[in-house]
Formats: C-alpha cells, sequence, structure tokens
C-alpha cells in the first residue's frame, strides 16, 4: 500500500508523464480509502487549472 | 519609441490604448519568470519590436494578442537558455530546504497526513478563479516561491514545455526535475491553503 507521501509523488508526476498501469491501480486503491489524498488530487487539479487560465487571461486581447 | 507603428494605418487593430495594456501584461508575465524588473523590460521590448514589425493580417486583437506573447515566450525561453549555463539550478537553497521540511512535518513517521494537515475540500474552483483577489494571492504566492523551484515550475506550467525539455534545457536530471516540480506544486498549494482557502481569511 502507497503511503499518502507517495501519493503526493505520483500525483505530481501524474501532472508530467503517463504513469503506468501497476502505478495508476495503486494509486485508485489508495485514493479510495484516503479523503485527504482524494482533496490533494483536487488541490492538484485546481493548481493546473488556475495556471492554464493565469496565461490565458495574460494573453486575452482586452477587447 | 513605436511611432511608425502607432501611426501605421495598416493596422488599426494596434492602437496606444492596446500596446499599453498589452505591454504592461507582458511585462507583469516576464517578471515573474525572470524575477529581474530591467531584463523583463528588455525581453518585452525585443518581442514588442519583432511583433510589430509583422503584426499585418489578424483577423482580431485576441489572436494578435496570443501571437504577440508567443514571441515573448520564446524571448524568455531564449534567456533563460542562456542563463541556465551558468547556473546550477537543481542547487538548494536554504528557502528550498525549508519548504521540504515544511513539507515533511506534514506527515507522521509512518508517511501519512497528520490529523491537523490532512488536505481539505476546497469547494468549487470556479468561484476562486472568478475573484479578483484570488489572483492577487495567487500572484503573491508564486512571487514567494524559490527562484530556482518557480523557473522550473513556470516553464512548465506557463511555457508549456513538456517536462523532459524543461529538464534537458535546464541541465538537470528528470527525477530532479520531478523533485523540484513536486516541491513548487506543495509549495503553491500550502501558501493557497493559508491565504486563500483557510476558513475566516477571506469573507465569501
Amino acid at each position: 500500500m502507497l503511503s499518502c507521501k507517495e501519493v503526493t509523488h505520483l500525483l505530481s508526476e501524474g501532472q508530467d508523464r503517463k504513469l503506468t498501469l501497476g502505478e495508476k491501480v495503486q494509486l485508485e486503491m489508495h485514493l479510495a480509502i484516503c479523503h485527504g489524498c482524494r482533496n490533494f488530487r483536487s488541490q492538484m487539479d485546481f493548481l493546473r487549472e488556475a495556471c492554464r487560465r493565469y496565461v490565458a487571461d495574460r494573453q486575452r486581447g482586452d477587447d | 519609441m513605436h511611432e511608425k507603428h502607432l501611426n501605421a494605418d495598416s493596422s488599426p487593430l494596434i492602437d496606444q490604448d492596446f500596446l499599453a495594456v498589452t505591454r504592461r501584461d507582458m511585462v507583469k508575465f516576464a517578471h515573474l519568470q525572470l524575477r529581474d524588473a530591467s531584463q523583463a523590460e528588455d525581453v518585452v521590448q525585443e518581442a514588442l519590436v519583432a511583433a510589430l514589425d509583422n503584426a499585418g493580417g489578424f483577423a482580431g486583437r485576441a489572436a494578435l494578442k496570443t501571437w504577440i506573447f508567443g514571441i515573448l515566450k520564446n524571448k524568455i525561453v531564449d534567456l533563460i537558455r542562456q542563463q541556465a549555463r551558468t547556473t546550477n539550478v537543481s542547487a538548494l537553497s536554504r528557502e528550498e530546504e525549508n519548504l521540504d521540511q515544511t513539507f515533511d512535518t506534514l506527515f507522521k513517521a509512518n508517511a501519512h497526513w497528520t490529523p491537523g494537515a490532512r488536505p481539505r475540500d476546497w469547494g468549487d474552483p470556479e468561484e476562486s478563479l472568478r475573484q479578483q483577489r484570488f489572483w492577487d494571492v495567487f500572484d503573491a504566492c508564486l512571487k514567494h516561491l524559490p527562484e530556482n523551484t518557480a523557473r522550473v515550475f513556470m516553464m512548465r506550467e506557463f511555457l508549456e514545455f513538456e517536462t523532459p525539455e524543461v529538464c534537458r534545457e535546464l541541465s538537470i536530471s528528470v527525477s530532479n526535475c520531478n523533485v523540484i516540480l513536486h516541491r513548487a506544486r506543495n509549495g503553491l498549494l500550502r501558501c493557497l491553503e493559508k491565504n486563500w482557502f483557510a476558513p475566516g481569511e477571506h469573507p465569501c
């Protein structure tokens, strides 16, 4: 079973590369029973969305 | 200094206001990544000159601005590439060590969250993203990241490099890149938690 700390690393790497099937299975097993890590995953997704929006807002023509 | 461009009748898209706003946004974007005001000014100047020399044929300002930002991103990357030759991006500053230590305190000996540090539900993200004050906090958190950590993170998320390219450009190993990105993301999440999502911190 992965620890929460290991899960934070995998979730971060999941934003940078395709996780292996084995990694995904382990991750999902952990997330199924760990509310804190599920929130962590949502927070990571939120961060990526905020970055995307940040760049888009800067580039938007103001008209 | 852009007199000839401002008066160019072939480009009614570009007027003083558009230029002023675009320039302001570009400087902000460049400054955040380069962390040096005069370098940011220089790189924006170069990008604007290059862009305005070829600004004909755009259907609208949105497309034009996106294109100008594309040029700016390339200029920023060039500069980062040059600097990477003389700086050791993977060297740990005290700030980076502090971030790592703080992260470690979130976990018990068995590497599971301590009860107080367990990540909370941040609710509907859209609601935060709509608020100007959120973006002020976001900006402040980005500026608060240690320099090398921020550089790697912004290349990945703002200049939209694939992670292997970031590592290659900055001459760091993939595993080191992963460690730095993990540090950056956690630093930002904790900063947002503390300054935006913490209960009672903001009235809406």
